[in-house]
This record gives structure tokens, C-alpha cells and sequence, in this order.
């Protein structure tokens, strides 16, 4: 199984500006002083060997959108969410089907902007051909895509678009199987409700839980959420706040933070943990520096199992 | 995880023993609610962590409500004496933000009022 981030920013999405660029190269040049540096492959190894990663890279960038590519099918496609990423998975889904109709499978954990926002500039949708099922278990799941495209928001209405769209209720804590792939959403707290989602396939687990608060003071829930992540190989977490923002300033906001996103990881004996929905106020930096000291955290309370620990980028390709 | 009171002059010390984690982190918060009456009207409470080995997200939510609930009496909580390793997790938490942290218990007595830290070299 392999997991493609194509969009990983919460709220909204974020971009370098031009400043950043000048200030970045500014930055490297002055680490680069001294070296024999007269070849692109002899800076690329540079950068990658002694520069910091938020100096040769950013975390992006486009809102919510994760693909997961099931090991047992290459058929069909399967995203969660979508976000302003949707954009960039949507020109790979054309790239690879090279005129062929292809058959995506959407699942949402809810309809907030940020995470519909990718869909009127998703290729497919405008292919003839193309069959495209958006699944999820708000009842408002329908109207929502079909709103964003209604003026005077949006030119082109939903109802012209080229691709064959159908909607599918889920149940929460009901397992469906999606063309040889188990998809289990469960309830979350989040402004008008979320849903996570537990991926199944290959002796493989991914699970996608953004847009999530997590209040572990309650037993019962804390063993409900430790339940669905239970021995995932990858978590995909809702990391928007630091703690104290989370249970303070911004309590009951619907989000969670890279503390509660170790404990819960730990608890469930997870492999891997993927901050996620990064908070767009945030620079690589910043982003960069919420990643050491979450491995840190894990390091410090670690028992007898190690939770790996990322910060998921626009562009990060996970095989499990 | 143990509570344990000590009173500097208008001051009251609690010092936390064990580990404050998912288990422990309710009755704590049960028993440090019994105590908050002495931190209103200007008055502080210091929370003396010498002795707490491990604290979860449970347990510094319970001082984040401590300190608002002193906070709207006029009161206000203080954290000291912290091992290295409840440091570190009040540092990539931000609870640094939340909280006046001082490296010792004289330390925050010094901060709240003269005649507590005269208690406290008094023994």
C-alpha cells in the first residue's frame, strides 16, 4: 500500500512568497561559502546532506487531500478528501489513465471548505467516461459539492461536469468493502461532525483522522478512538495545535495536537504517526521544529514499542 | 500520584509525587479542585513538581482548568521544580505559555510574596 500526500495544510492553503524564496536561497548560499559547488548533482547532494529539510523544502501547501493506493489494485483510486490538493492528484489521475476513463473513489470526512474547495478543479470530474464515487455519512454530503458549484461562486455547473458522479451514505462503524479495500468511518468531534477513515487491504492499515478534537480526560472515548487506530500501520493526524492551544484559547475549535496524537499512537501500538492538517499560520520552520520535538516527545515516553514519527509534506509518498 | 499541602505564610505549597497520566489525572483533579480556594484574591498557589515523574495530556489539562478557575477568583497558579523530563513535555506542549515556571519552590515563593519565602527559609 502506498500513501501520496498531495495536500496537507489545514484551513486553508498556504504558499512561499517571494520573500521566503530570496530569504531560503540568501540562507543556502551563505552555508554553501567555501564549497566546490560547480554542478547541479554537487548542490542537489549538498542541499539534501547539510541543509536543514525547511531550508529544501516546504511543507506545502494545498488543504486535505491524501491518496491511497491499495497494493492488491490498480484499477481504481482512492482519496480522502478534497481539498485545493485535489488539483494536483487530478492531473496525476489523467497523467496515468493517458485517455483512459478511470474510476476514483472519494471519501470525505467532511465538507468544510478547505476540504471541498480542490473539487470544481478536479480534471476528472470534466472527462466524459470518468465514474466518480464521493463517499461519506453527512447527510448534507450531496449538496454541498452541488453548492460550491452554483453562481456566483463558481462558472461551471455541477451538473455539467463530463464524469459519472454518485454519492454514497456510510454508516458510521460500518465496514465496507470498496473494490477490494475495507473502509471503516468512525464519528469524530468536529464543528457539524466529522469521520475518520480505517483502510484495509493487503495485511495492511492506514487511518485518516483530520479535523478531529480529541478529549482524552473521557475514558470511554479515549478507548473508542484507541480502538479504531488499534495496530494501524500508519495514522494520519489531525496535528493543527499545539496542546495548550487545544485545551485552552482554542478548546472546542474541532482539532488536536501533535501531544494527543503520540499518546493516542502509543496506546493503539501504531507504527507510524503522520502529523497532518498542518496550522497555516505555521512556516517550514515552525512545521520543521513541531516535527523534532514530537519525535522527541515519543522518545522521552516510549515503552517497549517505537511510534515513527513525520510531518506529512505536499509531495510525501508513504509505502507500507 | 500523591497530593501533598505545605502552607508559606498566605502561600500554599502542593507538592505532586507519581506519575499524572490518564489513569491518575481525574482524582487529581477532584483533589486539587478541593484546594483552589487558596489561590483568590491575590493569592497563589505553587505547584512544587519535584516528585512528579510523568505527566500526560489528561494531567496538564487538569492545570490548565486549575489556573482558570484561580485565575477568574484573582488568584493564580505557579508551576516549580520541575524534573527535566516534565520540562521537556511542558516545552513542546507550550504549557510554558500557560504558566509562570520557576526552577525551584523558593524560587516561586519569592515571585508570589515576601513573608511566604520568609517562611520558607524559616524551615
Amino acid at each position: 500500500m502506498r500513501v501520496r500526500f498531495w495536500g496537507t495544510r489545514g484551513s486553508l492553503p498556504v504558499s512561499l512568497t517571494s520573500r521566503d524564496l530570496r530569504d531560503r536561497l540568501a540562507r543556502a548560499l551563505v552555508a554553501a561559502n567555501g564549497r566546490d559547488l560547480d554542478t547541479v548533482e554537487k548542490a542537489q547532494a549538498f542541499a539534501e546532506q547539510h541543509l536543514e529539510f525547511s531550508l529544501t523544502h516546504t511543507f506545502g501547501g494545498h488543504s486535505s487531500c491524501v491518496e491511497i493506493e491499495p497494493a492488491t489494485t490498480h484499477e481504481e483510486y482512492f482519496v480522502c478528501d478534497m481539498g485545493s490538493g485535489a488539483r494536483p492528484f487530478g492531473a496525476h489521475v489523467l497523467a496515468r489513465q493517458g485517455g483512459r476513463p478511470a474510476t476514483v473513489n472519494i471519501f470525505m470526512s467532511h465538507m468544510h471548505w478547505d476540504h471541498i474547495m480542490g473539487f470544481p478543479f478536479f480534471g476528472p470530474a470534466y472527462v466524459r467516461g470518468t465514474r466518480i464515487r464521493i463517499y461519506g455519512c453527512h447527510e448534507a454530503l450531496e449538496q454541498a459539492f452541488r453548492r460550491q458549484q452554483e453562481p456566483p461562486s463558481f462558472p461551471v455547473p455541477f451538473k455539467v461536469l463530463g464524469a459519472s458522479i454518485e454519492f454514497v451514505r456510510m454508516t458510521p462503524g460500518e465496514t465496507r468493502e470498496v473494490s477490494g479495500v475495507k473502509v471503516t468511518p468512525q464519528l469524530q468531534h468536529h464543528s457539524g461532525d466529522s469521520y475518520g477513515f480505517r483502510f484495509e487491504t493487503g495485511g495492511k492499515s492506514v487511518v485518516y483522522t483530520t479535523d478531529s478534537e480529541h478529549k482524552l480526560e473521557q475514558r470511554s472515548e479515549t478507548e473508542r478512538i484507541v480502538g479504531f487506530f488499534r495496530e494501524a500501520d500508519l495514522v494520519i493526524f489531525d496535528a493543527m495545535y499545539s496542546l495548550a492551544d487545544a485545551v485552552s484559547v482554542k478548546a472546542d475549535w474541532g482539532h488536536s495536537s501533535n501531544v494527543v496524537g503520540v499518546e493516542l499512537c502509543q496506546m493503539a501500538r501504531v507504527r507510524k504517526l503522520a502529523l497532518f492538517h498542518h496550522e497555516p499560520a505555521n512556516d517550514d520552520r515552525a512545521v520543521e521544529r513541531i516535527l523534532r520535538e514530537t519525535q522527541r516527545l515519543e522518545e522521552l515516553t516510549r515503552d517497549a514499542h517505537r511510534l515513527e514519527v513525520v510531518a506529512a509534506y505536499d509531495g510525501l509518498e508513504i509505502d507500507l | 500520584m500523591t497530593l501533598t499541602p505545605r502552607h508559606y505564610a498566605d502561600t500554599l505549597v502542593l507538592a505532586l509525587a507519581g506519575r499524572l497520566d490518564h489513569d491518575s489525572s481525574e482524582r487529581f483533579r477532584v483533589e486539587l479542585e478541593a484546594f483552589l480556594q487558596g489561590a483568590r484574591d491575590g493569592r497563589c498557589i505553587v505547584l512544587d513538581l519535584a516528585g512528579l515523574e510523568y505527566v500526560s495530556s489528561a494531567g496538564l489539562r487538569c492545570f490548565m482548568l486549575a489556573a482558570k478557575q484561580a485565575g477568574a477568583q484573582g488568584g493564580k497558579i505557579l508551576i516549580a521544580a520541575m524534573r527535566p523530563l516534565v520540562a521537556e513535555i511542558f516545552q513542546i506542549s507550550r504549557f510554558t505559555m500557560l504558566f509562570e515556571v520557576h526552577p525551584t519552590v523558593r524560587a516561586a515563593l519569592s515571585a508570589t510574596s515576601a513573608q511566604a519565602v520568609a517562611a520558607f527559609d524559616n524551615g
